[in-house]
């Protein structure tokens, strides 16, 4: 898995907030078809790396490379359009707007009325509860406000609406920690079906479990840099908590 | 196969309907009260009265216009509190520009160049504000407030303290006339707000309002360009002040810097009255509506059944208090997820 070419691929990235060194020359790289899960304490800049690889941050240094090219993704938009969705560990819902507006946001259809264009909400409603059958969770209603939802349907909304894209690369910011076990479950077979479509997943969370039964290499971030990288098959989660906390 | 996942979620879509039937149910109960106050105490109708019914439309025309702009600002989390000198700035304007143009190119010329160049004039406060608030990060209150002050003293500056008095037949026949038994300017403003409905409601550029008074962070992550969408409802708040203003002319046949000066709170208050929240994410343009009936309706209905004008201050203040009382009470009782 690991020598077939990157399809992302994030080199020697630094971030500094103010007098925080968030990342000090980091490599991540993800291959099509390939699930990477990506490790480490709290603090360690997970949710950095990938705000960066996503277009949210600009990194202090280093490269971003896709299908072998260098590029730049000056905001989440142009990585959205390069086919990189993302699922954001604060969820990015607008609370206020509905399950199909969220799914939709940014990308809305349009239908005509007497010739004018409106915003076609029914829509936008049926193909957000299509995306959400996937992961087998159905909603009474998916005209209210997010905010009406429960923590772990909030998470599903980010979910659906990350792969109702059809990403070529898919990263998910601990997408399961609100989700109970049968949906945990669905997430799971979920990131088993887009392997097998070839996409890439970069895959955050702190659940050992999944991780090592679900990816097929473990990149461990500690305190900023990389601490360790292993193929899964060839290592245990003894090893991984080693790395995770520097030893 | 697990059972499928199911949970009943508030019925929030009913909840902001609700919020505007319960305020259509306000505006009738003060019609009545008004009917039946004056019939006893003046033994006249009230409402089947054309004249009065008239002049409320026409006396909400101003307010409403401010607040319909702001209710875009407003529903992104933001506020504008130079509206009202803007309106003052491009009444003036106008007066001045009509005044210079007309014996040169005639009445018709004059009123289309007037009417562009006051509303290109109120668009500059709005762009200003737009890109301090946009660009600088600054607060909108304050930034907004700013311009409260520079508008002003431009607009008063530009008049010479003084009012202009302009003359424009087709401006007058807006400001003044009726077509079908309905003030022209009330046609006019109509048409507006059915424009701006249209934005707000079926558009992205509406979609991206909510969004960006919900979650700032999710808009910015679904790639929506907040600082030109920022920019972009300053100035369409103050084109809104501007159209106003250059109304203002034609009904009053003369320019005032000071002209929206006591509209501004008005405004807020339609807004805040329509159902939409200071905190953003919120409102409707027919939920400012009825907020600017509602305060027009006190306004006119106090003076009418002879009450001391300083009441109207009192009364909408009262009515201000209670629709957010109301708001947040059916919130508790029936639609949406409760504060903790
Ligand atoms: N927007 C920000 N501004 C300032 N500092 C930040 C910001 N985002 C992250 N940091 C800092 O960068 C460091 C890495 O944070 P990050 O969120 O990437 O960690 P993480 O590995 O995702 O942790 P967790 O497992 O808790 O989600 C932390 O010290 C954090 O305080
Ligand atoms: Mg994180």
């Amino acid at each position: 898995m690991s020598d077939a070419a990157p399809l992302l691929a994030a080199k020697g990235i630094s971030k500094r907030f103010g007098g925080v060194q968030a990342l000090k020359g980091v490599e991540l790289s993800v291959a099509p078809g390939e699930v990477v899960a990506l490790a480490g304490d709290n603090g360690a800049g997970k949710t950095t790396l990938i705000k960066i690889v996503s277009g949210v941050f600009q990194a202090d240094a280093g490269e971003l490379r896709y299908e072998g090219s260098a590029i730049r993704f000056a905001n989440p938009q142009e990585a959205r359009r390069a086919g990189i969705e993302t699922i954001y560990q604060d969820l990015a819902l607008a609370d206020n707007l509905d399950v199909g507006a969220n799914v939709f946001l940014g990308r809305e259809p349009h239908r005509r009325v007497l010739g004018v264009p409106v915003i076609d909400r029914a829509t936008m409603r049926a193909e957000a509860r299509r995306s959400l059958d996937v992961l087998d969770i159905q909603l009474h209603r998916y005209d209210v406000p997010v905010r009406t939802l429960s923590g772990g349907q909030r998470q599903a909304v980010a979910i659906g609406r990350a792969i109702y894209w059809k990403a070529r690369v898919l990263i998910m910011d601990e997408p399961t920690a609100a989700l109970g076990v049968p949906e945990q479950r669905k997430v799971m077979a979920l990131i088993r079906n887009l392997k097998a479509g070839g996409v890439g997943v970069i895959f955050i969370s702190h659940n050992l479990g999944d991780i090592f039964e679900i990816s097929d290499r473990i990149v461990v971030l500690h305190r900023g840099v990389n601490a360790g990288e292993r193929a899964t098959r060839a290592t245990n989660p003894d090893e991984i908590v080693r790395l995770m906390v520097g030893g | 196969m697990s059972a499928p996942l199911a949970i009943e979620a508030p019925r929030a879509r009913a909840g902001a309907w609700l919020v505007s039937a319960r305020a259509w149910l306000f505006l009738i109960l003060l019609l009545i009260f008004f009917e039946i106050w004056s019939r006893a105490a003046l033994h006249v109708t009230f409402l089947f009265n054309g004249f009065n019914m008239q002049s409320i439309g026409v006396f909400t025309v101003q307010p409403l216009l401010l607040a319909l702009g702001q209710t875009f600002v407003i529903i992104s989390g933001g506020i504008d509190l130079s509206v009202g000198f803007t309106m003052g700035f491009a009444a003036v304007v106008a007066a001045h520009v009509i005044n210079a143009a007309q014996p040169e190119i005639g009445p018709a010329g004059a009123f289309v160049v007037g009417t562009l160049v006051a509303l290109a004039a109120s668009a500059v406060p709005g762009l200003i504000n737009g890109l301090l608030i946009a660009r600088l990060r600054i607060p909108p209150f304050i930034g907004t407030l700013g311009m409260f002050g520079v508008a002003r003293g431009t607009a008063f500056l530009l008049a010479g303290g003084t009012t202009i008095s302009v003359n424009n037949p087709p401006l007058v026949f807006i400001g003044t006339q009726e077509v079908g038994g309905i003030p022209a300017i009330v046609i006019v403003t109509v048409a507006f707000l059915l424009g701006l409905h249209y934005l707000l409601a079926q558009t992205r550029f509406g979609q991206y309002t909510y969004a960006l008074g919900g979650n700032r962070q999710a808009a910015v992550r679904a790639g929506i360009d907040v600082r030109r969408l920022t920019v972009s409802l300053y100035v369409l708040s103050s084109l809104c002040a501007g159209l106003s203003g250059i109304l203002y002319t034609g009904r009053f046949l003369a320019g005032a810097a000071q002209a929206g000066e006591p509209l501004l709170l008005d405004s807020i208050a339609a807004v805040v009255i329509g159902g939409a929240s200071l905190f953003g994410g919120s409102g409707t343009v027919f939920g400012t509506l009825i907020g600017a009936l509602i305060i027009a309706v006190i306004q006119y209905g106090l003076v009418f059944i002879d009450v001391e004008p300083f009441w109207q201050f009192v009364a909408v203040g009262i009515v201000i208090i209670i629709s957010v009382l109301v708001d947040q009470t059916q919130k508790r009782l029936g639609g949406g997820r409760q504060d903790e």
